[in-house]
């Protein structure tokens, strides 16, 4: 019964990483760039759906549109002042400013809503656990839902990335940027288009983590940024099956480390077994390998 | 030339005589009776710290003004507060300030990293020191001239043991700390004392960053354990979601933390029903109804128009102590500030106990720790009820 309960938490923990997850291997999948303010959109997705529901007194879900809504332009905005002007001069520039990025955003949350946490109210509040066993495995409304966003959300990305003319197009860029302009793709438009997707996914892992994990301060993207950074790592970066699974490993394994082994060390753990999945395959459980053509 | 020479030869020589005298006013200017015992204090009087500073000098002064208007010995005392806007530097600037003006003991500074670097000071300068509320370790570490009223931050875990000890020695304790050097500082003696009683912590589980998400793990390791009481000795932002998971998971033990679980309440938007019932150990309530707690809330409200907090009794305290240790000492407020330094070390290191409103028959060791009887309190119906 405890390793059903723990296993539960640790897909809930790693549902979250994944939808994060998604977010990092689409834009690495596209425009090859690590986008490490990743993390903090995620967190303003959390204060603009808690500015939503707790000062406005919106209904939770409306909220959650809204800071969807929000972050998309927030996403598509920072691609387009920060990231794109830096297009062709190289990663380690474009790394940099998305470091500087992840900080600005930072500071400007600690100015707007101070460092004291905010609580967050969640989306389910008032909703009751499922007890099952006789009391013994409670399942927390929380936990089933972000399972069951990560497997809708993981669904239809596949879809819209392998059947629509968009997606098409991402694809396309994404394989040869240079080849894919020739051929008369909107190259912009469609990265666009894949940080506003990623950046709305932020939203919703923003407020489903914060309705899980309700505190909320202007650092609170950073840690699982990182995590879910190393989830589509783990997953292969760039893959979107891969996203997913990584995120779910990561967290069970982040999990059962501290149920099984020791609270001290499991972050340890985690990473130990990112660094061993990186040494036996190097391009993540489901990365392809790209062979450079001479 | 020569006017400007002369001219500049006068302030100096104006400068070194306004010194000299202030120099004499240092050794105490009246004989006998009507001498006054000047004590100083620094902390952060302007700046984001300086409700803590404006606490120490106010619940300072209400205390030297009660010693005063008492005249029950014919000591008198004056307070004078110096703002350090808690940086170590200004500190120590603050700090000659009041040696300028004759202080011969200091209670301060009031936060800890300035209390480091003027403890450097003071102990040089051989001045009496007894800080109110800076709480490090390392602020008496090395200098027999220096005490705290308030528990050092380790000690705390100490002072937990035994009231846990005292009050509810039939609970199952489980632990969970932070790996940081305040969190486990604190749970290394609470165990210490806890287990040194032929006790034994049933769980012990831990967790790396303040932004910690999941701490289902812990919890359940808590849950399987069977533990009742958790000592959870961390700040109040993870505390926070510990909590909520807690309640998620229907686990409801005692939680008992230490300093860093106040400001709980504050947390915006916090549903205070998750903290019902979590105990904490913190030297002063306002909302306490003993007779003494009473009596200077009240006076507090009606000298500054608020309530005190922990700082402000603190100080109040500490006066009361200098106070009750100097008429032992059998000294003048003529003595000079080395005399008094020397004999109060004796005094505080010769079984002398002093009772206040953060804790009865305080008494200290000579690292200069305090050890008093723990308080504690709980949070009822949204506020803190003392225990």
């Amino acid at each position: 019964m405890n390793l059903l309960s723990n296993l539960i938490s640790g897909l809930s923990l790693g549902s979250v990483y994944a939808i994060i997850a998604l977010g990092y291997t689409m834009v690495y999948g596209i425009s090859k760039m690590l986008n490490f303010a990743h993390g903090d959109v995620i967190m303003i997705g959390g204060y603009i759906s808690f500015v939503m529901t707790v000062y406005l007194g919106m209904n939770g879900w409306v909220g959650l549109l809204i800071a969807i809504v929000t972050c998309t332009c927030l996403g598509v905005l920072i691609e387009r002042l920060a990231y794109r002007p830096l297009r062709g001069t190289g990663s380690l520039a474009v790394l940099i400013t998305a470091i500087g990025v992840s900080y600005f955003l930072q500071n400007v949350a600690l100015l707007i809503w101070g460092a004291n946490p905010k609580m967050f109210t969640s989306l389910f509040d008032g909703v009751k656990a499922l007890r099952l066993a006789g009391g013994k495995l409670v399942v927390s409304p929380e936990s089933l839902f972000t399972i069951a966003a990560n497997i809708i959300v993981m669904i239809v990305l596949t879809l819209f990335v392998n059947k629509t003319k968009a997606g098409k197009a991402m694809r396309a860029v994404s394989e040869d940027n240079g080849a894919a302009q020739l051929m008369g793709i909107n190259v912009n438009q469609s990265i666009s288009l894949t940080f506003a997707i990623g950046s709305g996914l932020a939203a919703v892992a923003g407020v489903l983590m914060c309705s899980a994990y309700p505190v909320l301060t202007p650092t609170t993207g950073s840690m699982p940024g990182i995590k879910a950074f190393t989830a589509a790592v783990f997953g292969g970066i760039g893959s979107i099956p891969g996203a997913m699974i990584g995120g779910l490993i990561l967290g069970i394994i982040e999990i059962f480390a501290r149920a099984y082994v020791s609270t001290e060390l499991a972050d340890a753990i985690v990473f130990a077994c990112l660094i061993i999945v990186l040494l036996v395959k190097p391009t993540g459980l489901l990365g392809k390998k790209v062979s450079e053509k001479v | 030339m020569k006017t400007k020479f002369t001219k500049f030869m006068a302030a100096a020589l104006a400068a070194v005589m306004a010194f000299a005298l202030a120099a004499c006013g240092g050794g105490g200017s009246g004989e006998g009776g009507d001498a006054v015992l000047k004590i100083g204090s620094t902390g952060p009087l302007t700046g984001p710290a300086a409700i803590y500073g404006n606490a120490v000098k106010n619940g300072g002064q209400l205390a030297v003004d009660e010693i005063n208007a008492a005249n029950a010995d014919g000591i008198q005392l004056s307070w004078q507060a110096e703002d350090d806007e808690h940086d170590p530097e200004k500190a120590v600037n603050a700090y000659n300030t009041l040696m300028d003006s004759g202080m011969q003991i200091l209670v301060g500074p009031t936060t800890s990293a300035p209390a480091v670097a003027v403890a450097e000071k003071a102990d040089a300068d051989r001045v009496f020191t007894l800080t109110p509320s800076a709480s490090q370790a390392a602020v008496t570490e090395g200098h027999d001239n220096v005490y705290q009223l308030c528990f050092n931050d380790p000690n705390q875990g100490t002072a937990a043991a035994q009231y846990i000890l005292a009050n509810m020695k039939d609970k199952k304790v489980g632990v969970i700390y932070q790996q940081n050097d305040y969190s486990q500082g604190i749970y290394e003696k609470f165990k210490a004392e806890y287990e040194g009683a032929g006790n034994k912590i049933v769980a012990t589980e831990a967790f790396a960053k303040d932004d910690e998400k999941d701490f289902t793990a812990q919890l359940n390791s808590m849950k399987n354990a069977g533990a009742d009481l958790v000592f959870v000795p961390i700040y109040y932002t993870p505390a926070a979601n510990i909590l909520t998971q807690a309640d998620k998971m229907g686990y409801n033990p005692t939680f008992f933390g230490v300093d860093g679980m106040d400001g709980i309440l504050t947390a915006e938007n916090f549903d205070a029903k998750l903290a019902e019932g979590v105990m904490l150990l913190t030297p002063f309530v306002a909302s306490a109804e003993d007779e003494a707690t009473q009596k200077f809330v009240k006076a507090y409200v009606d000298a500054y128009g608020e309530e005190p907090n922990q700082f402000a009794a603190d100080a109040y305290d500490c006066v009361y102590a200098i106070y009750n240790a100097f008429k032992e000492t059998g000294l003048d407020a003529s003595a000079s500030t080395e005399e008094i330094c020397d004999a109060m070390i004796k005094v505080f290191n010769g079984g002398f106990t002093s009772s206040g409103i953060t804790g009865e028959e305080m008494k200290w060791n000579e690292n200069g720790e305090v050890d008093k009887t723990p308080k504690a309190c709980v949070i009822e119906n949204g506020v803190y009820v003392q225990k």
